[in-house]
């Protein structure tokens, strides 16, 4: 086998220095009647080139994002990586290194994380940041229970204009603690609803996505000033990190909590994982933020080092008092944000933003000219919903027979809601061409026809 | 003009001067130094090239940015370099034994990382029409499947994106269950030995711990467990146990114990971290295992890319099965169904609700499939028996020099020692380990499981060969011998040749510098 480094010969002879005859003397704790001699129900060894050719052959049964006009989004979107950043992410020090339990043997893995805190902190508008969450979904639930505990309050009022199933991750988290709510305000397609008269002095945070998962923009401000006066904080989620090259940051707006979905920058769309949530506060939350993080030190000659700090926080410590249970983070898709921000600078990350603004411009435009379709929103930075004469989930369906993914029938995340049943939210970026939008709206007019 | 005869030297001459100089930059040859990349960056240059954008109206609505997002660029080869510099101050597999016990840092095969990239997997949306994705979802029914066969359970939840968020899958699975029967449990029973996530987990979904002390041997007593039970009657929802245990030993009590939990009406809860062990030797469903998660990123192969991604997959007991989260695949006579939301349930199906956006790691599920059909049935079993081989390898050339803390009976995949073996000599664990790195090998886990003092846990994984091992195991012994023999200048303030010396994490904690700013506004190159 080729991964196995032993032969039987060193087999045989390591045994004898053991001093046992055979392998299965090793494992007579398990009990007798328990142990295998093999699953036979499980395929034997395959060479390298037979695993190839049957998972390429599985893959190409996928309708790659490449290979058609592409107007997918609703919390993961295509954008160009640089060739360099996957090249860079293979290198087999970060590739195959553990997390920095050894700062001395693992400096680059620690500077490049100080590094990563340092481009969230200042995209986010925020004081500090963590070294990554799992993804923006999950990240927005531990925020939820870092509010919790920093009010010592336990209802949290969800935005209608929250990612579903961001929406569903909080919820279930919170059913399972003893006294924690939730307040979760129905679907908001245009932006309009009416948060801050949920907002009270039970309330330990309000959750707000902006763009929302139906691309509008959202004003920050009176939200946090609402629930600062009622001593609740402000989560401000976003799924597109991108958008934060255009719009004012959450931390500008007065948001206490700033997480989102990091994917955009350096991660391509891997069917939804894995990606790297972001995670940003305020200094003065700093020792109740989950996750880890990286802080700079000095090393015995008074080099400057970093290493994991604030670990007192954290579960290897502090056990079942710790404040999160997160333990392997997304350590390669950090460094692949990283290093995409740092090819892209804060004058390309604008750059790059401007260039998706404007397709989703041209796009939003081009569609909402044709007879019974209607553009939902107002404001909105690459993505915006769209309202078709027909039941949402068909027009897809047609839409992908005719070689265009058009979108995210918003009834797959939100069923059974009559009035959302004709509503598609559809993204453009900087991969999107002309001839895409063209190609789009020719197929959108026949199927609609 | 003659023509210089004297060449090149080309062998050293004169006397070799023993202290190295100083050098002007503070590299020393390939070891080379690095400033941040706010200290080295551009504030006013993009390293990517991009289009110019029209000019045109924004629809912003009033949103746009008010401030500079102050932050550097490199152009592409200055980027290389960065980032090619500080990876050379990483240890790594790659580069050698990482023999972290608990943390399974086998080979990562580079056909894994290929296949995880092919544009079908790679390229794809989790949202794009089901239709067009057929192939994603046949990859995760197999994976599934082998997992399922691999641990002899009926379900598995594929969702969970490491293993503490497996763990958290695990329970929220338990406590829908006990709700299924009209019961509400406080109690999780934790043996001290456990990971600290499984106490933060429990926690962390509103459960109380408490602790079940662990026997003489390393291994959990049935009669402790059975104590705890009787002294919580009817309040302990699961036991959470790790088996093979964090002393790497395989408890062998663990049926009588899974009956005690049962016999209480509560679910047995395992940590599979170190599952690497048994693959084809033994199935956790077999031993009345209810949940179980699997790092993928430890037993499958997927790398752990400096912390993580992970992935967490939780198998479950056909007890559990109906509560496994949103969203999975349903299989059909002739066909795979995604169940994503809950007006697609069907009877008796109950959810507790959904771990994260979208099906998972899915770039990780590629990786793991990829890994098993390489390895086959067979193959599984042979590392799982090459992994405990050569922990007992390790075990019986250290165990005359240092101290096994429960006698010298043979270990699983790792094998734990405490400090005994350093009484008397001033040298402590983190000492030792820290030598180790001036040897060139990253240090084993250290102080952990808590059951035993200065604990080293060794896992080499089935991916050393035996010189590998030899050369690992003599190293050890000449270390053991230098501090028996009272030669501690190797280990205090080791250590000596790595790109840094010990870090004062002391300091680090108590003011925290978690980002870069810049030193004063003057020194910074206007934008």
């Amino acid at each position: 086998m080729r991964y196995l480094p032993l032969s039987d010969n060193d087999r045989a002879a390591m045994m004898a220095q053991i001093g046992i005859d055979g392998i299965d003397e090793l494992f007579t704790d398990i009990p007798a009647d328990k142990r295998i001699k093999a699953i036979e129900s499980l395929p034997l060894r395959k060479t390298e080139l037979e695993v190839e050719r049957l998972l390429t052959r599985m893959a190409a049964k996928n309708s790659a994002a490449g290979d058609q006009p592409f107007f997918v989004g609703a919390g993961a979107y295509k954008h160009h990586v640089p060739a360099t950043v996957d090249h860079l992410i293979q290198r087999s020090e970060f590739l195959t290194s553990y997390t920095p339990y050894q700062p001395e043997i693992t400096q680059g893995t620690l500077q490049s994380l100080f590094e990563f805190q340092t481009q969230v902190a200042q995209l986010t508008g925020m004081d500090v940041a963590n070294a990554s969450m799992y993804d923006g979904s999950t990240g927005t639930a531990e925020a939820v229970l870092m509010a919790h505990r920093v009010t010592r309050k336990k209802k949290a009022v969800i935005s209608g204009g929250l990612h579903p199933q961001y929406r569903e991750v909080i919820e279930g988290i919170s059913a399972q603690l003893p006294g924690a709510s939730t307040v979760s305000l129905p679907a908001d397609p245009y932006g309009t609803e009416d948060i801050l008269a949920q907002i009270d002095d039970d309330t330990s945070c309000v959750v707000v996505q902006s763009p929302s998962f139906y691309g509008q923009l959202i004003d920050l401000k009176p939200i946090a000033e609402k629930a600062h006066a009622h001593k609740a904080l402000l989560i401000a989620v976003f799924t597109e990190v991108v958008s934060l090259g255009l719009i004012e940051s959450p931390g500008a707006q007065g948001a206490d909590i700033v997480v989102g979905e990091g994917q955009s920058i350096g991660n391509a769309l891997n069917f939804g994982g894995p990606y790297v949530g972001l995670f940003a506060t305020r200094q003065k939350y700093l020792r109740n933020m989950p996750g880890r993080v990286c802080g700079e030190t000095v090393d015995a000659e008074g080099k400057r080092g970093f290493v994991l700090t604030l670990s007192t926080r954290e579960q290897h410590i502090r056990r079942d008092k710790a404040t999160s249970n997160i333990c392997t983070n997304s350590g390669l898709c950090a460094l692949a944000f990283s290093i995409h921000m740092t090819l892209l600078g804060g004058l390309g990350l604008k750059k790059l933003a401007r260039i998706n603004h404007h397709n989703a411009i041209k796009l939003a435009d081009a569609l909402s000219a044709i007879d019974g379709v209607e553009v939902l929103n107002s404001a909105f930075f690459n993505e915006f919903t769209i309202k078709v004469p027909a039941d949402a989930n068909d027009v897809i369906e047609a839409l992908a027979v005719n070689g265009v993914l058009g979108g995210v029938p918003v009834s797959r995340l939100l069923p059974d809601t009559p009035e959302l049943t004709n509503l598609i939210t559809v993204a453009a970026t900087e991969t999107n061409t002309q001839e895409d939008i063209d190609a789009y709206v020719a197929a959108l007019k026949e199927v609609l026809a | 003009m003659s023509m210089n005869t004297q060449g090149r030297p080309s062998a050293p001459s004169g006397t070799v001067q023993i202290e190295k100089p100083a050098t002007f930059t503070g590299n020393r040859a390939l070891d080379m130094e690095e400033p941040l990349l706010f200290e080295l960056g551009h504030w006013n240059i993009c390293g990517v090239d991009l289009d110019e954008p029209e000019e045109f109206t924004p629809r912003l609505g009033g949103h746009e940015r008010q401030s500079d997002i102050a932050l550097p660029a490199f152009t592409e080869p200055e980027a290389m370099r960065h980032y090619v510099r500080l990876s050379r101050m990483n240890y790594a597999i790659d580069a050698g034994l990482y023999p972290l016990g608990s943390c399974t840092m086998k080979h990562n095969p580079r056909l894994n990382e290929k296949l995880s990239r092919l544009a079908g997997f790679a390229d794809l949306h989790p949202l794009q029409p089901v239709s067009t994705a057929s192939g994603a979802y046949e990859l995760i029914d197999m994976l599934s499947e082998w997992l399922m066969q691999l641990t002899g359970t009926s379900a598995v939840a594929m969702s969970p994106k490491a293993g503490a968020h497996g763990e958290q899958c695990g329970m929220m699975a338990i406590k829908q269950a006990l709700k299924a029967r009209g019961e509400q449990r406080s109690i999780v029973l934790v043996p001290e030995s456990a990971h600290g996530t499984n106490p933060a987990t429990a926690a962390l979904i509103g459960y109380k711990v408490v602790a079940v002390p662990a026997r003489d041997d390393g291994t959990v007593d049935p009669q402790a467990v059975a104590d705890k039970l009787k002294e919580h009657e009817g309040e302990v929802a699961a036991l959470m146990l790790t088996n093979p245990n964090t002393c790497g030993l395989f408890e062998p009590q663990v049926v009588e114990i899974a009956n005690l939990i049962h016999e209480a009406g509560a679910y047995f809860y395992c940590d599979g971290a170190n599952f690497n062990a048994i693959v084809g030797k033994a199935r956790p469903g077999d031993l009345g295992i209810d949940a179980m998660h699997i790092n993928i990123h430890k037993t499958f192969s997927t790398p752990h890319g400096g912390g993580g991604p992970g992935s967490g997959p939780v198998v479950l007991s056909e007890r559990l099965a109906p509560f496994a989260p949103l969203p999975f695949i349903r299989r059909t006579e002739k066909d795979l169904e995604l169940v994503e939301n809950a007006s697609q349930l069907a009877e008796g199906e109950q959810p507790f609700g959904r771990m994260t956006a979208f099906h998972g790691q899915m770039g990780m599920f590629v990786r793991a499939l990829a890994y098993m059909l390489s390895h086959g049935a067979d193959g599984l079993q042979q590392a799982s028996e090459d992994a405990v081989l050569n922990a007992n390898y390790i075990r019986v050339g250290l165990q005359d020099l240092m101290s096994l803390p429960f006698g010298k009976k043979p270990c699983m995949h790792e094998v734990l020692f405490d400090d005994t073996f350093l009484k008397d000599t001033g040298v402590t664990t983190l000492d030792f380990a820290k030598a180790m790195i001036d040897e060139g090998y990253h240090p084993m886990t250290m102080y952990f499981p808590l059951v035993v003092h200065g604990a080293m846990l060794i896992e080499p994984t089935e991916s050393e060969s035996r010189a590998s091992l030899d050369l690992f195991v003599a190293t050890l012994r000449d270390l053991v011998m230098s501090a028996k023999q009272g030669n501690t200048s190797r280990f205090e303030g080791a250590p000596f040749h790595a790109p840094r010396r010990r870090l004062d994490e002391t300091a680090a904690a108590r003011k925290p510098v978690l980002k870069w700013t810049a030193p004063s506004p003057t020194e910074v190159e206007p934008r």
